[in-house]
């Protein structure tokens, strides 16, 4: 009985759509589990999918690659999402001609304290060449902050890994530090916690005022154009 | 609705050969999605398909994030030898980021957005977008 599992396990683990459609299951397990927890912070569907998966795949011993395979569709469409980031942006041209200088730099200053203040702290706490290569673009969403990371020569799935650990946590502190340094406007907190935070901190700042959100939104696509131009730049000064 | 979606595609494949000829250090998807900008920005509105397809990726960005994250199983070894460094770097970072954002955002602002203000932000985070 167990031999016919496993050999009917072997046979399915070798096609695509086993792992494809696992992905989407954990996913959506990792959605309701959210809602159950009141849409906590620290219950990240992303988070509770990617713990579901690698248990599986780690209890039954199939390679990443070999999920991957399957994966790779749900992978494929990163970057075709970072196109449709165009359309948020797009809503939003009016408020940026308006307040064009007061996002300018703030979004210059918000990039330059994400990347310097990572790759400095972690620096300093003696991480490997790949570790700081993989944590600059972390404040970056998903996508581009792969294609960052592989061009610098990083590890672009452990860049993705620390983007989704910062966008979990700028969620959860980013509320915290905004009253923390009395930032009131709504505008200046989405903007902050999207730069930070990319589209962990977007969902969260749309759940909270609506002016934040699209703020939130437009800093996640700024900061993904201005750290794909400053990131090389600074890393050829710096190494 | 189809229209829409190769008009993404071709945007992307549009960004990554600008990246292969010019060798510019920035992603082709990100050439992409200023490419698609432009030529909103040109024609002056969101076509109704290209709304909807756009909609529907964006709604489940979350999902496209999981095969990458999953791909934490090929580094174990490595986040629990600078579990420290990546902690502590992550955290520092993400507060630093968002109280200089805001800050900054904040002083040059000012003088417009005073109205429409109020710190309180309670309930939970959500899925990311």
């Amino acid at each position: 009985m167990t031999g016919q599992l496993a050999d009917i396990w072997v046979y399915l683990a070798a096609r695509p759509l086993l792992s494809l459609t696992l992905t989407l299951i954990a996913y959506q397990a990792g959605l309701w589990a959210s809602r159950k927890a009141g849409m906590h912070p620290l219950a990240n569907p992303v988070l509770i999918a990617v713990i579901l998966l690698v248990a599986l795949l780690a209890g039954t011993g199939t390679p990443y690659a070999t999920y991957f395979e399957g994966a790779q569709f749900v992978h494929f469409l990163l970057g075709p999402a970072t196109v449709a980031l165009a359309l948020p942006l797009y809503r939003q041209i009016e408020r940026v001609k308006t307040s064009a200088l007061a996002i300018a730099v703030s979004l210059i200053a918000g990039t330059l304290t994400a990347i310097l203040t990572a790759v400095g702290t972690a620096w300093l706490l003696g991480a490997s060449q790949a570790t700081l290569v993989s944590i600059a673009p972390k404040s970056v969403t998903a996508p581009v902050a792969m294609g960052i990371s592989e061009q610098l020569g990083g590890l672009p799935s452990l860049t993705a890994v620390l983007v989704i650990l910062t966008g979990i946590l700028g969620a959860a502190v980013g509320p915290l530090v905004l009253n923390l340094v009395r930032v009131k406007d709504w505008a200046a907190r989405g903007f902050a916690l999207g730069t930070a935070s990319h589209g962990i901190g977007t969902a969260r700042a749309l759940q909270v005022n609506e002016l934040a959100g699209a703020f939130a939104g437009l800093a996640m696509g700024l900061n993904a154009l201005a750290t794909s131009l400053l990131l090389p730049l600074l890393w050829r000064l710096l190494f | 609705m189809l229209g829409a979606l190769t008009l993404i595609f071709a945007c992307q494949l549009a960004g990554e050969l600008l990246v292969a000829v010019t060798g510019l250090p920035v992603p082709g998807p990100v050439i992409g999605m200023v490419l698609l900008l432009g030529g909103l920005i040109v024609r002056g509105g969101i076509p109704e398909p290209l709304a909807a397809v756009g909609g529907a990726l964006l709604s489940n960005l979350a999902l496209l994030f999981v095969p990458a994250g999953v791909g934490v199983m090929l580094h174990v070894a490595l986040i629990g030898r600078e579990a420290l460094p990546i902690t502590v770097a992550l955290l520092v970072s993400t507060a630093a980021t968002i109280a200089v954002t805001a800050l900054v955002m904040n002083a040059l602002q000012r003088p417009k957005a005073e109205g429409d203000a109020g710190p309180h932000d309670d309930g939970g985070g959500g899925e990311a977008r």
